[in-house]
């Protein structure tokens, strides 16, 4: 399963060229009219395993989430982690580098729920800093 | 090649739905309530063990449910319909054939599939859609339709299997058929189970060895197929392309009792409004309308009643305020107060594909600018979500008391954005 993090937004098809005026002369564009970008296809490779999901906090905190980074399921929390592996350990990490260590409890019951595989950010309502 | 077809389904499909979306279900009982809450419509291996039965009525088991921690949910059909969605595409990447023969219950055609690897193929199928989607799901694999909802049906029984069943192999399938009671079959009711045991059948054997004739006086046609389907001899067809729609109802039950008129209509303008949208999606109209509402036979003290009244058009249609107007008017026609109503609804029949149907020759609808209208209105809520836009009469949905209670609906995850699920990442 994949997972989409995305924090706002919704497909918008961009017209690749511009339409035809409806009165007046034909456009010379118009043999030359090609399908609209379609955003939902750069995004979603395999649809039915595709989920979107909305990354909680402010608009920026999924901005250190990246493909293969994997929404996992610990004792009934979901969240999303970083897959570390270091020779033949396997450990999982926040995602982002400013929180300590992540430590799984002992004897936790961990599933892989998905994995990242691309994100959304519109910039309209992101504050710098 | 000999023909092989696939019966795969989800388990528990409506309490799978919820479960994907909400790790904290993962192991506890989960159970899903009919419209209106009414009763127990989906239930895990979990609640099914303790002890809560397919139909139950909600009333009757809600302290069980809190003492026993037992999770309700109403329905969410946009998510059922979604998640139903996903796994038909799965299925079209495994065979070109595809039925959908129910929302959790597809047929798929195997045939060109050699028969030693069908199950590999199966297993496969599962792995699939369990990995992509999070749903849970069983194989039956057979030479006809109804062997193949049988082998589905032993799958889901015998862990052992692993959740693929092939009864094509003609000496594997006379021992399942040998051991399983004949009322597992697809299409054995109540009524009809009695009657072939009154002929002596017990097991599944018992009937695919009847003689089929004798068996069509008292199992009508159907019978017959069924102990030609059980033998393998395939009746029924995959139905790949879903059969133009001949009639069409929307019914509800009200979620109280509905004591006026002014309500009354605004209910039959709300399933009109209903219809319109369903006739306009297949390009279908209709010139007749019956509408109908009555009491609950559970009220026994106040006065029971039962109504129902007819309208027919100038010229077929689907513009929903023309189907508004006339059903109104027929509500109104046969009212009568003093009563409790529990449920309304409307039903068309003899729909026409609207394009080519007969126009009035006199008194006939403005097609075309309702047509715009119509596709505005469409627009509207494709975009904004159902019923943004809807005819004064039918009332806001969040504002009609009469309505269908979804009261513990989990959220629209996937068709919804301001449903979405939320993942954080501490």
């Amino acid at each position: 399963m994949q997972v989409i993090g995305i924090t706002i937004g919704y497909p918008i098809p961009l017209p690749l060229l511009a339409r035809p005026v409806a009165a007046g002369f034909p456009s010379p564009a118009d043999d030359f009219i090609e399908e609209e970008i379609d955003l939902q296809r750069l995004l979603i490779t395999n649809r039915p395993a595709t989920f979107l999901v909305r990354v909680a906090g402010d608009s920026m905190a999924g901005k250190h989430l990246f493909d293969g980074d994997l929404a996992v399921d610990v004792d009934g929390e979901r969240s999303f982690k970083v897959w570390r592996k270091q020779g033949r350990r396997v450990s999982l990490a926040f995602a982002n580098p400013r929180y300590p260590a992540f430590h799984l409890p002992p004897d936790a019951l961990v599933e892989v729920w998905g994995v990242v595989s691309g994100s959304i950010n519109p910039r309209r309502r992101a504050q710098r800093g | 090649m000999s023909r092989a077809v696939a019966l795969i389904d989800g388990n528990c499909f409506y309490c799978s739905c919820e479960r994907i979306f909400d790790p904290r279900l993962r192991a506890v009982p989960v159970i899903v309530l009919s419209n209106n809450d009414g009763c127990a419509i989906a239930r895990t291996t979990e609640a099914k063990a303790l002890g809560i039965r397919m139909g139950e009525p909600w009333f009757k088991i809600r302290d069980r449910c809190r003492t026993e921690g037992i999770r309700v949910f109403s329905s969410n059909y946009a998510l059922y319909g979604d998640m139903s969605a996903r796994a038909n595409e799965i299925y079209r990447g495994f065979s070109p054939r595809v039925e959908i023969y129910s929302i959790d219950e597809s047929f798929l055609d195997l045939s060109d599939v050699a028969p030693q690897n069908r199950v590999e193929l199966a297993r496969d199928l599962r792995a699939t859609v369990l990995r992509w989607t999070g749903i849970p799901t069983c194989v039956g694999i057979g030479p006809t339709k109804t062997l193949a909802k049988l082998a589905n049906h032993l799958a889901k029984q015998h862990a052992a299997l692993g959740g693929v069943c092939d009864l094509t192999c003609e000496t594997e399938r006379a021992e399942w058929l040998a051991r399983t009671p004949l009322e597992k079959v697809w299409g054995i009711g109540p009524a009809s189970g009695a009657k072939l045991r009154a002929l002596g059948c017990k097991t599944v054997a018992g009937v695919r060895d009847l003689d089929p004739r004798p068996a069509r006086r008292a199992l009508t046609v159907v019978g017959e197929r069924i102990i030609y389907e059980l033998r393998g001899l395939p009746c029924l067809d995959l139905e790949t392309v879903a059969p133009t729609r001949k009639g069409c109802a929307v019914t509800r039950m009200f979620s109280a009792r509905v004591e006026g008129l002014a309500t009354l209509e605004q209910a039959v303008a709300a399933h009109a409004t209903r219809l319109g949208e369903k006739l306009r999606r297949g390009e279908l109209g209709t010139d007749h309308i019956t509408v109908f509402y009555h009491t609950s036979e559970h009220d026994r003290g106040s006065p029971q009643r039962s109504v129902s009244s007819s309208v027919t058009l100038p010229e077929a249609t689907n513009d929903t305020l023309a189907l508004v107007k006339a059903a109104t008017w027929a509500a109104r026609r046969v009212w009568q107060g003093g009563c409790r109503y529990s449920k309304a609804g409307l039903i068309t029949v003899d729909l026409v594909p609207l394009a080519t149907s007969q126009r009035a020759l006199i008194g006939g609808l403005d097609r075309e600018r309702g047509a715009v209208l119509m596709a505005a209105v469409d627009a509207c809520n494709r975009r904004w979500g159902r019923g943004a836009v809807v005819p004064g009469k039918a009332g806001f949905a969040p504002k009609r008391a009469w309505s269908t209670k979804f009261e513990m609906r989990s959220p629209r995850y996937t068709t919804r954005i301001d449903e979405l699920p939320i993942v954080g990442t501490a």
